[in-house]
């Protein structure tokens, strides 16, 4: 006897998923590498004298090989040191943390709020198929989602901060915030995401059981008479775990990763505002960090939807 | 009128009258118009009794069999007449009551069992559902009174099989623990729907005597669905044959089988009289297959075994086993879809290649094949013409106008006119689109035809029309076919030789007229004596025969 089927296609996809991420790694060092300019010509700037030049490239090890670069860059990286930033001389790891932690905070509300509404408005609409519920809801979901979500978060800004004063129009956040403060300060930018992802969860929540329901066990339990809220919960749910799973992390990973212009709107102190200034400032190590965490963060959250998708199959957990 | 004073004792459970259903369809160059599909069907059905229900596909059999539990599938609408179970009539009333009396007093059997059930439910939950639902019993009684169930309809472990998943039980299993399903709610009516229709001939004779002694021990009654005049006669007490949505006749089941009155039904039981002398096996091969052991995947496991056939030129060789004996495999070796890991392929003299994309056009051509689902081996966007034009182009390089001529030369080899041309496939009726199909195979001028369970999805009569379309087209063009299927019936009408296959080897070999006469080995034994005869009372000799084999090995 081996080990369980399932264990060893878990065991294969997490291998992958490093596999991928040691990929994209590469990719973003590459990326970096060859982007036109001169890292210690741009800290220096034009005025620099060839010797001053010369100098902070042996400091930064600029003239080493790249590959020699890239594999000091990952050991860095591997023991949790992610460079310094050219700009300001900063260790990157620790000034990232606190901002990945709000970006996480925000993340998290958005992502509490959004998914189970998504998933519950597309079974109300599964429920109600093609009747004015379902069209409604629709309606809306697909509206907030067609508009920019700079316009969303001016909107929102303009009536609950600007008319109404519930909220205030600037999130920043600090470490000694009370938690009710920080629920506040967020909550603008957390409606926002939640406007802007809601409809596509939705919708592929609304098709993924749609398509369930046109099998037959779904007939099976129409004639053994089952209620159709009975029906969608019972049978269609379950079967289409798979592909909501799917869409629920990908939106999850876009919460973390495209959050940029909402944080610049909000002036939230997240990553993607931190990411915005370091490459108008083209900080090199900076970027890299941060892609490196954005991957890291897409390929985990797609990493556990495969997973899911795996145990939800009994095809794969019960052997014949 | 309360209900206590019509349920009199003598009353039937089900009675139907003047039944109309309706649809609405969307043809592709019309306005959406309504089509009846039902017209005018009236039956009744006492408690404990069983009416077998059978007619071509499209006669509206399934369409009544699910009226008595208000039910239209893909957009159905009940628009007319009564249908009155237990003294009400239940088209009035709405969902609520229809939903009561759904999985509580009428329960349903389903053809497919397979995609029946629910992949994500353990079948225990899926078999006690209604029982719960409805309130009927208890979790523990229910569960009882299926394991129960399971016991008689022969399940093995009838103890543990609920706690599986429906892929972990094969077909004809998960077929019984359907009927189980059904019968768990103690219903007083069960709609069977062709609940044999997709299971091997083997299997559906020990799940067809499961079903009839559930029936016989329940005391419940049932509506048999099926389009095998032969089955319904094993499990039925009456019958009504149905065409087109309405009755045509309906009566004592011996009555229907000895002495039918209308034409149609003596039609349908005369179905599988088709003309056709056997050929001595003759000449040298036209194809040669030689100890051909093929395998899936990574090749650990054989699913053909040293296999050698030969068929001569002209001449029919049928293959014949129940589905996984290797049939299919076989052609795709042939054919070079699957190369084989060991053997020889000899076609008119020349040896084969074995990999598909090795193979001359020529070899292409020579070699065709037709398939079951004829709807799915043609493009849906192009017309008759451009498909059966499309190997006159290839193969050929044939101009517009002969190309045109030679579309029309060939539809009218296939009793189709020349109306026909500008059809797409879905306009076409299922023996159609099969004879198009023929058509296609036929422009390539081939010299072997592999007719893959050509028959298998069509009707018995339109089967029936193929197949001495078949004999015809060999007469008229010579030409040789490997015949694929699983049913005894149509090996007996058209081979000359016949190889049957089980667990990917030939167990038998030889001219039909050998193959075909005692002594047999057990499996050809076993496959024979499991074909459904139309006579009352088959079904009991068979399984006691079978439970004497048994006993004497």
């Amino acid at each position: 006897m081996g080990a369980h089927p399932v264990l060893t296609l878990i065991a294969q996809r997490i291998a992958l998923g490093f596999l991928l991420l040691l990929a994209v790694s590469v990719l973003i060092f590459l990326g970096t590498e060859i982007l036109p300019g001169d890292v210690a010509q741009s800290i220096l700037g034009q005025a620099a004298t060839p010797q001053a030049l010369e100098n902070l490239r042996r400091e930064l090890g600029l003239n080493e090989p790249a590959y020699i670069r890239y594999f000091t860059w990952l050991g860095g990286v591997l023991t949790g040191d992610l460079g310094t930033a050219l700009s300001n001389r900063m260790d990157i790891a620790s000034s990232i943390w606190p901002r990945l932690k709000n970006t996480l905070f925000l993340a998290f509300w958005a992502a509490i709020v959004s998914v189970p509404l998504a998933i519950l408005l597309g079974l109300v609409a599964v429920r109600y198929r093609n009747g004015f519920v379902d069209k409604t809801i629709s309606g809306l979901a697909l509206s907030a989602t067609s508009l920019p979500e700079f316009f969303i978060g001016y909107v929102l800004m303009y009536f609950f901060a600007v008319r109404l004063g519930w909220f205030p129009s600037v999130s920043t956040v600090y470490d000694t915030m009370p938690f009710a403060d920080r629920m506040r300060a967020i909550a603008l930018p957390a409606t926002a995401l939640t406007l802007v992802v809601l409809a596509h969860m939705m919708r592929m929540t609304r098709a993924a059981i749609l398509n369930v329901m046109q099998s037959a066990y779904i007939e099976t339990a129409e004639l053994k008479g089952l209620s159709l809220f009975e029906i969608i919960r019972k049978h269609a749910f379950p079967n289409a775990i798979a592909p909501i799973v799917n869409v629920v992390m990908l939106n999850l990973a876009f919460l973390v990763v495209g959050v940029v212009v909402i944080e610049v709107i909000f002036v939230y102190p997240g990553m993607g505002q931190y990411l915005v200034d370091h490459v108008s400032k083209r900080d090199v190590p900076v970027v890299q960090a941060v892609g490196l965490i954005f991957a890291a963060v897409y390929i985990g959250l797609n990493l556990i939807a495969d997973i899911v998708a795996i145990l939800a199959n009994p095809r794969l957990r019960h052997r014949r | 009128m309360p209900e206590d004073q019509i349920h009199l004792k003598g009353a039937p459970l089900l009675e139907i009258r003047n039944l109309k259903i309706e649809a609405t369809v969307y043809p592709p160059d019309e306005d959406p118009h309504d089509i009846t599909i039902v017209d005018g069907v009236s039956l009744t059905l006492h408690k404990g009794k069983v009416l077998g229900l059978i007619g071509e596909s499209g006669a509206g059999k399934s369409t009544i069999g699910l009226s008595p539990m208000a039910y239209g599938r893909g957009g159905v609408r009940i628009t007319g007449g009564e249908v009155i179970v237990n003294g009400r009539d239940i088209l009035k009333g709405g969902n609520r009551k229809v939903r009561r009396l759904r999985g509580r007093e009428v329960c349903y059997v389903a053809q497919s069992a397979a995609a029946a059930f629910n992949p994500a439910h353990r079948l225990m939950d899926q078999v006690v559902e209604a029982t719960l639902k409805h309130g009927i019993s208890s979790r523990r009684e229910a569960e009882a009174r299926a394991v129960e169930l399971f016991r008689k309809l022969s399940l093995p472990d009838p103890e543990n099989i609920g706690k599986r998943y429906p892929h972990q039980v094969s077909g004809g299993q998960l077929q019984r623990v359907m009927t189980a399903m059904a019968l768990c709610s103690e219903p007083d009516l069960i709609i069977f729907d062709e609940p044999t229709t997709a299971l091997d001939v083997t299997t559906q004779i020990d799940v067809l005597a499961a079903i009839k002694e559930a029936i016989a021990a329940t005391g419940v009654a049932a509506l048999y669905i099926t389009h095998d005049l032969a089955v319904v006669a094993q499990v039925s007490d009456e019958i009504m044959v149905l065409r087109h949505g309405k009755t045509v006749e309906w009566g004592d089941t011996r009555q229907i089988i000895d002495q039918p009155r209308e034409t149609y039904t003596q039609q349908l039981v005369a179905a599988h009289h088709v003309e056709h002398d056997e050929h001595a096996p003759e000449g040298t091969p036209l194809l040669s297959v030689k100890n051909i052991t093929a395998a899936y995947g990574g090749g650990h496991i054989n699913v053909l075994k040293n296999v050698t056939v030969d068929i001569r030129p002209g001449q029919t060789l049928a293959v014949v086993g129940e589905s996984g004996s290797g049939k299919s495999t076989l052609a795709r070796a042939i054919t070079g879809l699957l190369p084989p890991k060991e053997g020889t392929i000899t076609f008119d003299g020349r040896e084969l290649p074995a990999r598909l994309a090795d193979r001359k056009r020529e070899d292409l051509r020579e070699l065709q094949m037709i398939y079951q689902m004829a709807d799915v081996a043609m493009n849906p966007r192009q017309t008759v013409a451009t498909i059966i034009g499309r190997p006159l182009e290839f193969y050929f390089n044939l101009p517009g106008a002969e190309r045109d001529r030679r579309v029309n030369e060939l539809l009218e080899k296939i009793e189709m006119g020349r109306g026909f041309a500008d059809r797409y496939p879905a306009e076409l009726s299922g023996g159609q689109k099969q004879r198009v199909c023929i058509a296609r195979a036929l422009a390539a001028d081939p010299k072997l035809i592999i007719c893959d369970e050509v028959t298998s999805a069509l009707d018995p009569l339109v089967a029936n029309g193929i197949l001495k379309l078949l004999l015809e087209l060999q007469k008229q063009e010579q030409v040789s076919y490997l015949f694929i299927t699983h049913d005894i019936a149509t090996v007996r009408a058209i081979a000359d030789s016949i190889a049957v296959m089980y667990r990917g080897e030939v167990v038998r070999y030889g001219p039909k007229s050998k193959v075909l006469e005692p002594p047999y080995d057990d499996y050809t034994q076993l496959l024979l004596s499991s074909v459904p005869e139309m006579e009352i009372g088959w079904l009991e000799k068979a399984i006691s025969g079978r439970r004497m084999a048994a006993a004497g090995n």
